[in-house]
């Protein structure tokens, strides 16, 4: 990638070598009443989504986002190609460079000063994770699902059309042909009438100095030809040979190593350290320590604990050397997972502290004079992210600035957070983005990359710092541990007259606890707490334990009702006919009413999420007391899949991940530290016991939705269903592995 | 100085006889395919061949194979211009996703399909189930395990391998 300078993004303008690079800028029209004090004051540029055209007519489409195996990279390069009538066998693509020029949150304004229907979950995201930084603008989050339904839809769809518009008007003049009788097909401009085609590169630097509309005319979703097709991702050749290059990949001239460790102990302070023997193991080449950092976390400020580094010629050297380290760290080490449930118990029952998220209908008096209730209590524990590649980054600090190679969901709120630990002004760090081994949300808080780039400060030269998977376990952004209290009134035919729920602790999206069910009295709020250990978001955030409790206890309902779980969901859907249509097809696809034998079971549920509505069916057998997973059917209404394959990849993953966190995920404290370490004690799904995944798709055409994180809700109450249809046993609590047995599926 | 050989090509290192070879591969050789997972064997990221055999790189000393043959994802395809036929089926089904396991699925793959070469699901289960993968892309490594073994046993005869050869 050649070099970004400010001045690229000014507009449109000539690249070297013939070339030209259009950048497409959406600015408001005007600013009217229907916009609301999120744009106040604001009113700049929009939307920067780039194309650039070489004179071989080749096309590079510039991706605003990251890339961890999502595909999105390759979907929204389909969706700018769609607009633009570009030839696919002629695009590239390239990652934008973490500018300011490539903030999402330009796209989020944008989407408002259109006056379109704006996601009411996008909102608090935005909220959340950009008005808290102290620069609006330095956000370039890959995360919240959003890519597609947001940066997509608002701005790769947008500038592709406008592009296309602008090497029209380029050929009307250079033909003298009225603009409307062009078409264009495949990356050439076409007029019938005289018998003219030439490719759009013969016109591109004319249509450089062409103004871009910001409300060019999209296509009907009917004439399609890129958007909707299986197309192979980009990113999946390098990734079969070992030439895709990770940050671990990263190797600079004169680089030396480093491993970590931060204080076990939350808020721990070291107390002593000797580091004679690590200084002297073969190798090492120093000893140091980090001091107690704050930065920006995506739900807060975070403050980093003192930290020991070790410095060496290699990670081996520098791992030995920190395991020979004698350090005495002190700190509460009187927390424990017991005396945190004790006291979200205690929050539970605290009612002065309540928040409502939504109370209609008066719950609370029919509940006071209902004839049947049906109460229950779940709980869900602290979950790692435990992304395949362990945190890492190589920085280099010399002359006052910072170059930093890392692989993260957010690459502009990186540059920023490491600027200001190093206290330098944010043009002078350079952050390289490269492919990240797994991110599920924790690669878009800084901690780690701040750790490097402060390492290379102290020691003057390239470091590359890796964590170990122990630190990388026990020093993450846990999902919250926390419980959820239901009660529920049922009428004479069964059916719910009231819902009350109480739940501690809330992140978002806001609306993760509210049901879509046909009830006309809810009652839902939370108690807000301190959470014990460092939370941020994991995939799906709070969706993932409200999609557990939710679609567990209405299936507690309906088998209080008497009557199958499909159908009593069914029931309360008839206002609701996309969720309905989801449902049906899950139990279509799943053959529902197909009876199983003796010690088998079927479990259904249905969770909306990041504007995508799924439903899973989950089969299960009893063998030898263990439960086998058989079969998981996914059906998702995401409006429209932009590339089905990797969209149905995404429902597999979700599921997956989903039911490693429902079986296996579980990190507990004991004095005052996090106990697991590695993959032994925190596992994962391996092959041997992951059930076979059927996904289908309707493409509703509806608002497109999101694909990343709404396959994972669903997962953990379909298999807690289908337990519980397979043995009676209703387990409200994970991981359920402490419930009940699971089949590793090995072969002994 | 040890000596061993790496995707058939002689290699002097100066490491330290207990480094782990994965260290020795990505940051001596510059063989940076083979991954850092866990560092005590139990995710399979760091998966190369030992004389043929999947080894978890990862907790093998440098020492232990010394004069050995080692075959990193580097060397898996049969020459520059030609995948492997587990290459190219996880081409076809879209098998990586974040992409970090998948030269450590594939070296495992391999050497499953080296001694087994039309492996059934209860087979491709027990020899990958020490190789997880976190977007959990299960259904499509074996449904490539698969094509690749038809593949395999389409195109050609089992050409003699050097490495089996080697390894008796």
């Amino acid at each position: 990638m050649g070099k970004w300078t400010r001045r690229t993004f000014i507009g449109v303008g000539a690249l070297a070598g013939g070339g030209i690079l259009v950048g497409v800028a959406i600015r408001p029209g005007n600013l009217n009443k229907h916009v609301d004090d999120h744009v106040a004051g604001e009113g700049e540029t929009l939307v920067h989504v780039y194309v650039k055209i070489d004179k071989d007519n080749v096309i590079t489409v510039i991706v605003p986002h990251s890339e961890m195996g999502q595909g999105a990279q390759t979907a929204l390069t389909q969706m700018l190609a769609e607009e633009l009538d570009a030839d696919w066998r002629k695009i590239r693509f390239e990652e934008a460079p973490a500018l300011k020029e490539y903030a999402m949150y330009t796209v989020g304004r944008g989407e408002l000063l259109k006056n379109i229907d704006f996601p009411k979950f996008i909102v608090p995201s935005i909220d959340a994770a950009m008005m808290r930084l102290a620069d609006t603008l330095d956000a370039q989050i890959t995360g919240g699902s959003l890519s597609i339904r947001v940066t997509g839809e608002y701005g790769m769809r947008v500038a592709g059309a406008a592009t296309r518009d602008m090497l029209k008007q380029a050929a009307a003049q250079t033909w003298d042909v009225p603009f409307d009788e062009i078409e264009t097909e495949r990356s050439m401009l076409i007029h019938e009438p005289s018998a003219r085609v030439e490719p759009y590169s013969a016109v591109a630097e004319l249509a450089a100095t062409m103004n871009p509309s910001y409300v060019p005319t999209l296509k009907d979703p009917k004439d399609f030809k890129i958007i909707g097709q299986p197309i192979q991702r980009f990113d999946i050749p390098a990734k079969v040979d070992g030439t895709a290059r990770f940050a671990l990949d990263v190797r600079l001239p004169d680089m030396v190593y480093a491993t970590i460790q931060r204080s076990p102990i939350v808020r721990g302070r070291l107390a002593s350290i000797d580091d004679t023997a690590a200084r002297a193991v073969k190798g090492v080449l120093d000893v140091v320590k980090l001091p107690v950092t704050e930065h920006d976390a995506l739900f807060g400020d975070f403050i980093a604990d003192e930290a020991v580094a070790v410095i060496a010629n290699g990670y081996w050297a520098a791992h030995r050397g920190l395991r020979a380290l004698d350090i005495q760290w002190d700190g509460n080490d009187q927390v424990s997972s017991e005396t945190i449930r004790a006291r979200q118990y205690r929050e539970l029952e605290n009612t002065d502290e309540r928040e409502t998220d939504i109370d209609v209908g008066g719950a609370t008096e029919v509940l006071a004079t209902a004839d049947k209730i049906v109460s229950a209590d779940y709980h869900v524990p602290y979950l790692a992210h435990a992304c395949m590649e362990p945190l890492n980054a190589t920085a280099d600090f010399r002359d006052g600035k910072c170059e930093v190679w890392v692989g993260c969901q957010n690459p502009l709120g990186f540059r920023r957070a490491i600027a200001t630990s190093l206290g330098l002004h944010e043009d002078d760090v350079t952050l390289h983005n490269l492919l990240m081994g797994g991110g599920f949300g924790r690669k878009s808080t800084a901690d780690w990359a701040m750790q490097a780039a402060l390492l290379s400060q102290r020691i003057g030269r390239p470091v590359q710092l890796i964590w170990s998977r122990e630190e990388d376990m026990r020093q993450d952004f846990y999902r919250p541990a926390l419980p959820s209290r239901f009660k529920a009134a049922l009428g004479n035919d069964g059916e719910p007259l009231a819902w009350q729920n109480t739940y501690v602790s809330k992140m978002e999206p806001v609306e993760a606890p509210v049901v879509p069910y046909a009830i006309k009295a809810k009652d839902i709020g939370y108690v807000p707490s301190e959470h014990y250990l460092p939370i941020g978001p994991w995939r799906s955030v709070d969706e993932s334990q409200h999609g557990f409790f939710v679609e567990s206890f209405i299936d507690e309902c309906a088998h209080a009702a008497g009557v199958d779980p499909f159908v009593y969901r069914a029931n309360l859907l008839q206002e609701h006919p996309r969720h309905l249509a989801v449902l049906e097809r899950a139990a279509k696809e799943a053959n529902w009413n197909q009876p199983m034998g003796p010690g088998r079971g079927r479990g259904i549920a249905l969770k909306e999420s990041f504007g995508t509505i799924v439903a899973e069916v989950a089969e299960v057998s009893l063998v030898h007391g263990e439960v086998v997973m058989d079969r998981f059917v996914v059906v998702a209404d995401p409006g429209l899949a932009v590339n089905p394959d990797g969209f149905a990849a995404q429902m597999e993953s979700g599921v997956i991940y989903g039911l490693t966190a429902a079986i296996y995920g579980e990190i507990t404290v004991q004095d005052g530290a996090v106990v697991q370490s590695n993959f032994h004690d925190y596992e994962a799904l391996r092959i041997s016991a992951s059930p076979v995944i059927e996904t289908h798709i309707i493409n509703s055409g509806h608002k497109t939705g999101g694909a990343g994180e709404p396959g994972t809700p669903p997962a953990a109450p379909a298999l807690a269903n289908a337990i519980f249809a397979a043995t009676g046993q209703r387990i409200r609590e994970l991981p359920l592995r402490k419930h009940i047995s699971f089949s590793t599926g090995a072969q002994s | 100085m040890i000596t061993l050989d790496v995707n058939g090509t002689r290699k002097e290192v100066e490491a330290d006889p207990d480094t782990p070879l994965l260290w020795v591969l990505r940051e001596e050789l510059s063989l940076t395919g083979t991954k850092f997972g866990c560092g005590i064997a139990q995710c399979g990221a760091c998966t190369v061949l030992i004389g043929g055999q999947a080894a978890r790189a990862c907790v093998i000393p440098l020492s232990n194979v010394k004069g050995r043959e080692v075959t990193t994802i580097e060397g898996l395809a049969p020459s520059p211009e030609t995948l492997h036929p587990l290459q190219d089926a996880w081409i076809e089904h879209q098998t990586p996703q974040c992409g970090y396991c998948q030269s450590g699925q594939l070296m495992a793959a391999a050497a499953l399909l080296r001694r087994n070469p039309n492996p059934t699901d209860a087979d491709i289960n027990s020899a990958m189930e020490g190789n997880i993968c976190r977007c959990g892309m299960y259904d499509r490594i074996r449904a490539a395990i698969k094509t690749a073994a038809a593949q395999m046993s389409t195109i050609e005869p089992d050409t003699p391998d050097t490495e089996d050869n080697a390894d008796g």
